[in-house]
């Protein structure tokens, strides 16, 4: 077993255990690199069956191309897709930045999406490495009854022993990628020839590297336009992958605002 | 970035935790690390400067990793977070750990992962309290590759002697419990002396850098070498196949190999291995990887049964001991039913002893009916199903259990069988093709030909309690007044019957279940049998029950230890307190006392005479015939 191997396998117990503890569960698909992965990962675990819905939440400010993404591969992987779309930018909590509230509409989306369907269970493709917040998550990650991330008091989870048990009326994120980064990711969508959106290989010297709403994500300047182009780039870069996200930088604790409010 | 460090780029990295007590520089290595190694992400620096001049204080590397806000005002790291390096040799993953007694819960979260740990000591504070649980539990959790690292040296004046010392205590304090550290290296974090170059202030010291250490741990080996062990995950019938799912926690398995599964002790053949996206089917599978497998035969099974080849199965029992820490809010109390995960199972179980609580200050340990939060004890936990299980010392993955209360995990240990046998041999049928045969001569005519029925008084206490005394002046009794009776001796039967059986807990139950059998069949002869054996095991005495059915009475010979030590009619307590005799009951091994017997005659407050009386009146009201 090589070190992709070792993550893959991980990642399908992840989901194994999820699905079998969970009895409402969805999976979040943002049209990303990260959860197409997490798609891929749960044809994987469930030979190649989704056997729960997959859901986009959503802000209908995505890039053209993503929503042509998730047409085709919706029909062409056999999704149960489920769409949701988030309230006006003027629903959110106005204290908060304005690309951060521009991101808080995908949270009051969510939100909605799990009281309407009453899932119990939410799959999200967040990485340790993306952000230091999401560094501090647990693999299975309680869920207040309003959505609420309490992480100043996290339960303990080790050894791959899961708190897969939860009160009424709260849930649980589920994030079978945790220990991935974002080179593992790329080295894996070359090895099983995943599909990806279009807008992360360079065009005119510019490419995306992560993708979020068109208003609050910009490109990065970047020759990259193969697989192997994208990972040789990875190797050699100091800058963080989500520099490009307005969201995550406007003021010190803006990030954690979000996420403690239930943002993925 | 050089091409030496892209090649490895495809190498799974190591994880390592950095431990210690709170302020003894945990964050401020890490951040300093990641400087001399070039590993901080672009901006990262000039974030971190502008967060300490709003709070108008000196630069603190804590940043990088405190994340939280709350943990940045109050200058205290809360939680685990995780952060991705590279040396020269390799990439790692640096797990920090927080050191407040508060957050132990998340110094075990983020330390279990890890293959290797840092275990700081302030060189200015010394040890102290949170040096010694890390480092046990460390121990605990399973991580061998550790290197202690005193820092703050310059706060001593680069002292050898200073260094000295902190290295002589914490070595012999790991040394106390069976652990030892791989390197003691003397640094100063926030000078960047001994991290990445040996610093000139500290000439005395010849040993490894930091990064030198680090670069000389070894990634863990996936346990191929041990005994297939697969836990049932779930079964799946997407199409008309039925799928078993799971991870090979030890060992492998191939296409067309019997597999046993525990507890259920069904088999079958692997038929295939499925997968997706594959270019070719597998053929076999080993350690770490999660399969999905099919049959060659349709038998039931389900989640949480473990998967063996036949000829290396998994310990079977309903009790064991376990080294566990505890992490709940409220303690954990002797006689508290708590829930057990076991690799993919979960059941409920009884905390049935605390036996000891070890003190991580001095290793010291003594006797309490509960074990508070964040303590460390042996408990012994008992499940009214059977589970499979190993040894954490045999089998690490299938031999560690968390236990939840509530919706949370508030606890996780080790798995210690000693002094408990395994019942695998004794609920294990091997021939198949027995058929019991039905007698021509009925209970009832017996029992009409001898005046009475026959059954089993099945006698049990500590050694010293007055078993065999009592069996012997009853039998002589009953045998008066007209009873067949007859008493099954231990001697006796060892001489002959069980000749071939010694003293080990498996070759104990083994001797209590033949003579369970023994005594079922000369009750069912219509004899009064007198079994009178320590047989400290519930489970034993309960398949002794099984054999016998409605014929088998429970009679509890109660003594105390200390009662029975004073009278010690063999010797045999004196030569198990001088180690001469292990294992012995009462002494070095559990004696598990009746939950429901049918009698119970005390003999440390009352005369022998009195629990023979006792004996011969239950005798006389259940096995005499009513008249009809």
């Amino acid at each position: 077993m090589d070190h992709l191997d070792q993550l893959e396998s991980q990642s399908v117990y992840i989901l194994r255990e999820a699905f079998n503890r969970i009895d409402r569960l969805a999976m979040l698909w943002s049209l990303g690199k990260d959860s197409n992965v997490m798609v891929w990962l749960a044809r994987k675990a469930f030979l190649g069956h989704v056997p729960f819905p997959v859901m986009h939440i959503d802000t209908g400010r995505k890039f053209p191309e993503m929503y042509a993404f998730r047409e085709r591969y919706a029909a062409e992987w056999k999704l149960n897709l489920i769409l949701e779309n988030c309230p006006p930018v003027e629903a959110t909590d106005p204290s908060l930045p304005p690309a951060a509230r521009s991101a808080a509409r995908k949270t009051l989306g969510l939100k909605s999406a799990i009281e309407k369907h009453g899932f119990r269970g939410i799959i999200a493709g967040i990485r340790r490495d993306e952000e230091s917040v999401r560094a501090k998550e647990r693999i299975f990650s309680p869920r207040g009854d309003g959505g609420q991330w309490e992480f100043h008091d996290q339960p303990p989870e080790f050894w791959d022993y899961f708190n897969t048990d939860l009160p009424r009326g709260t849930h649980l994120r589920i994030h079978p990628l945790l220990h991935w980064t974002e080179r593992d990711i790329w080295r894996y969508v070359r090895r099983e020839a995943i599909p990806v959106v279009g807008l992360y290989f360079a065009k005119g010297g510019k490419r995306y590297r992560s993708l979020g709403d068109s208003d609050i994500t910009s490109p990065m300047a970047s020759n990259a336009v193969t697989l192997d182009e994208i990972i040789a780039e990875l190797d050699a870069t100091t800058a963080p992958e989500r520099a490009g996200r307005a969201m995550d930088r406007e003021t010190e604790d803006a990030f954690e605002r979000l996420r403690a409010a239930g943002y993925m | 970035m050089s091409a030496q460090m892209r090649n490895v780029a495809g190498t799974e990295p190591l994880r390592v935790v950095i431990v210690g007590h709170v302020d003894h520089g945990k964050s401020t290595l890490v951040g300093r690390l990641f400087h001399d190694t070039g590993s901080l992400p672009d901006g990262k620096l000039d974030a971190i400067t502008a967060m300490c001049e709003r709070r108008g204080m000196p630069f603190e590397w804590a940043f990088l990793m405190d994340a939280f806000q709350s943990e940045r005002d109050q200058g205290i790291t809360i939680d685990t977070a995780q952060i991705w390096f590279r040396s020269k040799l390799r990439d790692y993953v640096i797990i920090d750990a927080p050191g407040h007694r508060e957050f132990i819960k998340n110094m075990i979260t983020g330390a279990a992962s890890a293959q290797a740990a840092l275990l700081m000591i302030d060189a200015s504070h010394g040890i102290q309290q949170q040096s010694r649980l890390h480092g046990f539990l460390l121990n605990l959790l399973g991580i061998r590759q550790v290197a202690v690292v005193v820092n703050k040296m310059d706060l001593v004046n680069y002292s050898a002697a200073h260094y000295e010392e902190i290295r002589r205590i914490y070595s012999h304090y790991l040394n106390g419990f069976g652990a030892k550290a791989d390197f003691v290296i003397p640094i100063s974090a926030r000078e960047g002396d001994n991290l990445v170059r040996h610093a000139a202030s500290m000439p005395w010291y010849k040993g490894p850098t930091l990064i030198e250490a680090l670069d000389s741990f070894r990634p863990s080996l996936r346990p191929v070498d041990l005994p297939l062990r697969l836990p049932i995950q779930d079964i799946y019938k997407f199409d008309d196949r039925r799928i078993i799912a799971g991870r090979i926690e030890s060992g492998g398995l191939a296409v067309g190999d019997r597999l046993l599964f525990s507890p259920s002790n069904k088999t079958a053949r692997v038929h295939s291995i499925e997968g997706w996206n594959r270019s070719s089917p597998a053929l076999q599978a080993q350690a770490g990887e999660s399969v999905a497998i099919t049959l060659d035969e349709q038998i039931f099974i389900e989640r949480g049964e473990i998967a063996s080849l036949p000829d290396s199965p998994p310990v079977l029992t309903n009790v064991f001991r376990g080294r566990l820490i505890w992490l709940g809010h409220d303690p954990l109390r002797q006689g508290g039913e708590y829930r057990l995960k076991l690799a993919t199972r979960e059941v409920p179980v009884t905390a049935q002893r605390v036996e000891r609580i070890f003190d991580t200050e001095d290793m010291s340990e003594r006797d309490a009916s509960e074990v508070a939060r964040h303590g460390v004890a042996d408990v012994i936990l008992r499940s009214r199903a059977m589970l499979a299980l190993d040894e954490a010392s045999a089998i690490a993955r299938t031999g560690r259990f968390v236990l939840t209360d509530g919706h949370n995990i508030v606890g996780g240990g080790l798995i210690d069988m000693a002094g408990y046998p395994d019942q695998r041999a004794s609920v294990t049928v091997r021939s198949s093709n027995l058929q019991r045969v039905a007698h021509g001569v009925t209970g009832a005519a017996r029992a009409l030909r001898n005046g009475h029925k026959g059954g089993v008084l099945w006698f049990t206490g500590l050694s010293g309690a007055g078993k065999s005394t009592i069996a012997m002046e009853v039998e002589s009794r009953l045998f008066q007044k007209g009873y067949l009776v007859y008493v099954l001796d231990g001697d006796n039967i060892r001489y002959g019957l069980n000749a071939n059986l010694g003293f080990t807990p498996a070759d104990r139950a083994e001797n209590i279940r033949r003579i369970g059998e023994v005594a079922a069949l000369f009750s069912d002869s219509g004899m009064i049998t007198i079994a009178a054996f320590i047989s400290p095991y519930r489970a034993d005495r309960q398949r002794a029950r099984s054999a016998a059915k409605e014929r088998f009475h429970e009679i509890y010979v109660k003594a105390d230890v200390a009662t029975c030590e004073r009278r010690d009619p063999k010797g045999l307590y004196k030569r198990a307190r001088s180690g001469e005799i292990a294992e012995f009951t009462g002494v070095s091994a559990p004696y598990e006392e009746p939950e429901a017997a049918e009698l119970v005659v005390d003999t440390a407050t009352h005369p022998i005479e009195d629990s023979v009386r006792a004996v011969v009146d239950y005798v006389e009201r259940n096995f005499t015939l009513t008249e009809s």
